[in-house]
């Protein structure tokens, strides 16, 4: 809003019914939203909120954007699937599309110095970019001629932080670039931060977003004594349909029994018995654990894959941090997200489509 | 559920008269106690093999070796063929090894105390799939072929309640039906593996064949098996009298009778066989196993009969069962009431050891890693110690 409202000084409002340029015209037809339409439909998104924060029994003065969002999705409940397609109430700056507003005046002037650029917002961005630039070498020319320059690392600034991609920078100055300007910027942006500067550190700031770091943690069982004092540790597993949970005892000799039936004979396949031994020849341990499981669902592969999750999550209760690290790299300990994909109308299944004759 | 009948033999172990070799267990003798039964421990052979090839001899001290039988020996003692993995494994190492385990040996100390006198012990070797019953019954008859006994041995008892082709309608008695194909295979198995007893043993009857043809009192067995052989359609016939003979004749003592049967619990199950009008044939109905099952009832002596459960070959029957109540049912359970049941079981870690030690000896693994102790831990881990998953895992290394 500050863009819309820095560029459209109100004295030159299109008010003038008289002679309209042919530009402006012009102007006007491409322009989809006015900018009394916007503000009207900001009054009636206020009075609005205060309308549903009255009906939900909540002040109207403390009512945010989370207290609509879940009053809406109260009254307005909803079964699709894709979650922007069901009903929203946000202020109207986040649903309509950032426009610019005419950037000539009525004799056809434009407002801006470099609107003969094309792309008058970013390089007037890089403009200012560059003027910074400039200050920050006089300014660090002028400690070195007096002798107080000091080596300072700022690297903590930016740890945890990213540049803005295109798209975020687009949207930003609403104006298409491309990506040879996005480098550019980036490039004298980088080259700003080299000059070690502290007045220029609130203009880059602008430009970085922070990036959410990963959880890595995974989720580890606690262990378990039984009656004499052997430690356990269960966990469950899912894959595909099958559900399984799978209880190891700290010291054993490599047996597993299975729906209370022994590996050997519940998996007859070579195949779900090497997934069960995954997680132990992973972690060098095949002889020393004994594990007790329940299964359910699913067919003899889903079961063996729900099996060796739920066996991989007990053994995290048993090793060291890092191990469960190696495991979680390993693969062991995410959940296979595949099932089987729907059938389509129109198609004999789920991708092969029906025979093609010619005629 | 398994009635344990009390040991025939008592506790003063009678000893066989003419065959006094080790009997009973011993205490187990460190190796060193017997230089003259073992190769010399640099030789790489010594952990998986030794070299006693007399199964009379073994004795816990062997246990987890394997032993080798001459490939002579296996065409007279073994004709109907051994197990077709076990055959291509002897056919690719050039000599058969078999490991000596304690169920065998248990049984061989049963053997060699029994005592004629009485009426013959029925043994059922049972266990779950893959552990090793069916070559246990092999080192027994083994042991019985070289102490010289006669060896009635049918290789597979589920051979001849499925997948016939001709049923004849039998000449004997009309309500049975004739197997002409699986009576004359097996009257030739037969004569190959006990020819030196056809000439010796009398028959004891008259048996009228057809008009031209008949076998007088006091002509050798020979003669029947002969016959069996040369006129298909009474070979089942002649199966039944072989046996009717054996079975009068062995109280007589003149020689041992050993019945082996594997697969044993195809006498008592349901056939998969049809008439002509499409209605089941139950096992009863066919000759061949009617005499069968005359021959495993316990009503004569001189000898001893070892049988073997098996749920591969069987009809009808879930795969998870192995115990005699669940193979044989009811029926079979009280025809073979009492006898005295051996469980085999999956390898000791001795017994695993030995096994892959025996594989690395003969270059069979050619695995970097399966040397290694990893290797071994993973094989363990992927079989259970189950010995026939071991060696289909084996096959692909």
């Amino acid at each position: 809003t500050a863009f819309l409202t820095g560029l459209l000084p109100v004295s030159r409002l299109l008010h003038t019914t008289g002679v309209t340029t042919k530009k402006n015209v012009a102007a006007l037809r491409h322009e989809a939203y006015t900018v009394d339409f916007i503000k009207k439909q900001i009054e009636e998104f206020n009075i609005g909120k205060r309308h549903l924060a009255n009906m939900m029994g909540e002040d109207p003065e403390t009512f945010t954007q989370e207290d609509i969002d879940r009053a809406i999705a109260y009254l307005f409940p909803s079964g699709l699937f894709e979650k922007q397609a069901r009903p929203i109430m946000k202020h109207p700056e986040q649903i309509f599309p950032k426009q610019r507003a005419i950037q000539w005046g009525e004799d056809g002037r434009p407002f801006h110095f470099l609107f003969y650029t094309g792309k008058q917002s970013y390089y007037s961005l890089m403009h200012e970019a560059y003027g910074k630039l400039l200050e920050a070498e006089k300014h660090q020319n002028q400690l070195q001629a007096k002798g107080l320059f000091s080596e300072k690392t700022k690297t903590k600034d930016l740890i945890g932080s990213r540049w803005l991609i295109k798209e975020e920078l687009e949207e930003m100055l609403v104006e298409k670039l491309s990506d040879q300007d996005y480098a550019q910027f980036i490039r004298l942006l980088e080259r700003l931060l080299t000059l070690h500067c502290g007045a220029k550190e609130e203009f880059v700031q602008r430009f970085r977003r922070s990036i959410t770091v990963q959880s890595k943690k995974q989720l580890i069982e606690a262990l378990q004594y039984d009656e004499q004092g052997t430690a356990f540790s269960t966990s469950e597993g899912k894959r595909k349909s099958a559900k399984a949970e799978a209880v190891v005892y700290e010291h054993g000799s490599g047996k597993i029994s299975i729906n209370g039936i022994d590996y050997l004979l519940y998996f007859p396949v070579t195949q779900d018995r090497e997934q069960l031994m995954f997680p132990f020849h992973f972690l060098d341990r095949l002889g020393k654990h004994d594990a007790t499981c329940t299964v359910s669902g699913g067919g003899r592969s889903s079961q063996a894959g729900a099996i060796r999750l739920a066996l991989a999550r007990a053994l995290c209760s048993f090793i060291t941090e890092e191990e469960v690290e190696w495991m979680r790299q390993a693969g062991l300990l995410t959940a296979d997200p595949r099932v089987r994909e729907r059938k389509k109308p129109g198609q004999e299944g789920a991708r092969r489509k029906f025979t093609w004759k010619k005629r | 559920m398994l009635k344990r009948m009390t040991r025939l033999v008592s506790g003063a172990r009678q000893l066989d008269p003419g065959r006094l070799l080790h009997g009973g267990p011993q205490a187990p003798q460190s190796l060193a106690a017997h230089p003259d039964n073992q190769v010399p421990d640099g030789s790489p052979r010594a952990v998986s093999c030794t070299s006693e090839g007399d199964p009379a001899r073994h004795g816990e001290q062997h246990e987890a070796r394997h032993y080798c039988i001459p490939l002579q020996d296996l065409r007279t003692t073994f004709p109907h063929g051994l197990p077709p993995r076990f055959g291509m494994q002897v056919r690719t190492f050039n000599e058969a090894c078999l490991m000596v385990r304690r169920p065998a040996l248990e049984l061989l100390h049963y053997l060699k105390n029994t005592n004629f006198a009485h009426p013959a012990v029925r043994y059922v070797l049972y266990g779950e799939k893959g552990t090793g019953k069916t070559l246990s019954l092999c080192h027994v008859i083994h042991f019985c072929a070289k102490q010289d006994w006669l060896i009635l041995h049918i290789p597979d008892a589920h051979l001849w309640v499925k997948n016939c082709r001709d049923l004849l309608q039998s000449t004997y008695n009309k309500q049975r039906f004739d197997q002409p194909v699986e009576a004359s295979s097996w009257l030739k198995n037969f004569k190959t593996a006990n020819e030196r007893f056809l000439s010796q043993i009398k028959v004891q009857e008259k048996y009228v064949w057809n008009k031209r043809e008949s076998t007088e009192k006091g002509h050798p067995l020979g003669e029947v098996v002969e016959q069996g052989l040369t006129h298909v359609r009474n070979a089942t016939d002649a199966v039944g009298i072989v046996l009717k003979e054996l079975k009068s004749q062995s109280r007589l003592g003149a020689f041992r009778l050993l019945v082996a049967v594997d697969g044993v619990n195809a006498l008592w199950g349901r056939t998969t066989l049809k008439r002509e009008d499409k209605s089941p044939v139950a096992p009863e109905e066919l000759a061949l196993v009617h005499s069968l099952r005359k021959m495993v009832r316990n009503d004569w002596h001189g000898g001893a009969i070892v049988l073997t459960l098996s749920q591969t070959g069987s009809l009808f029957k879930p795969r998870k069962a192995y115990l005699p109540q669940e193979l044989l049912g009811k029926e079979g359970f009280d025809a073979l009431d009492p006898f005295i049941p051996i469980l085999v079981s999956n390898y000791s870690p001795k017994e695993f050891e030995s096994c892959i030690q025996y594989y690395l000896e003969n270059s069979w693994l050619q695995h970097e890693k399966a040397h290694t102790e990893e290797g071994k831990k993973e094989l363990l881990f992927l079989s259970n110690a189950n010995p026939g998953q071991l060696e289909r895992l084996c096959a692909y290394l």
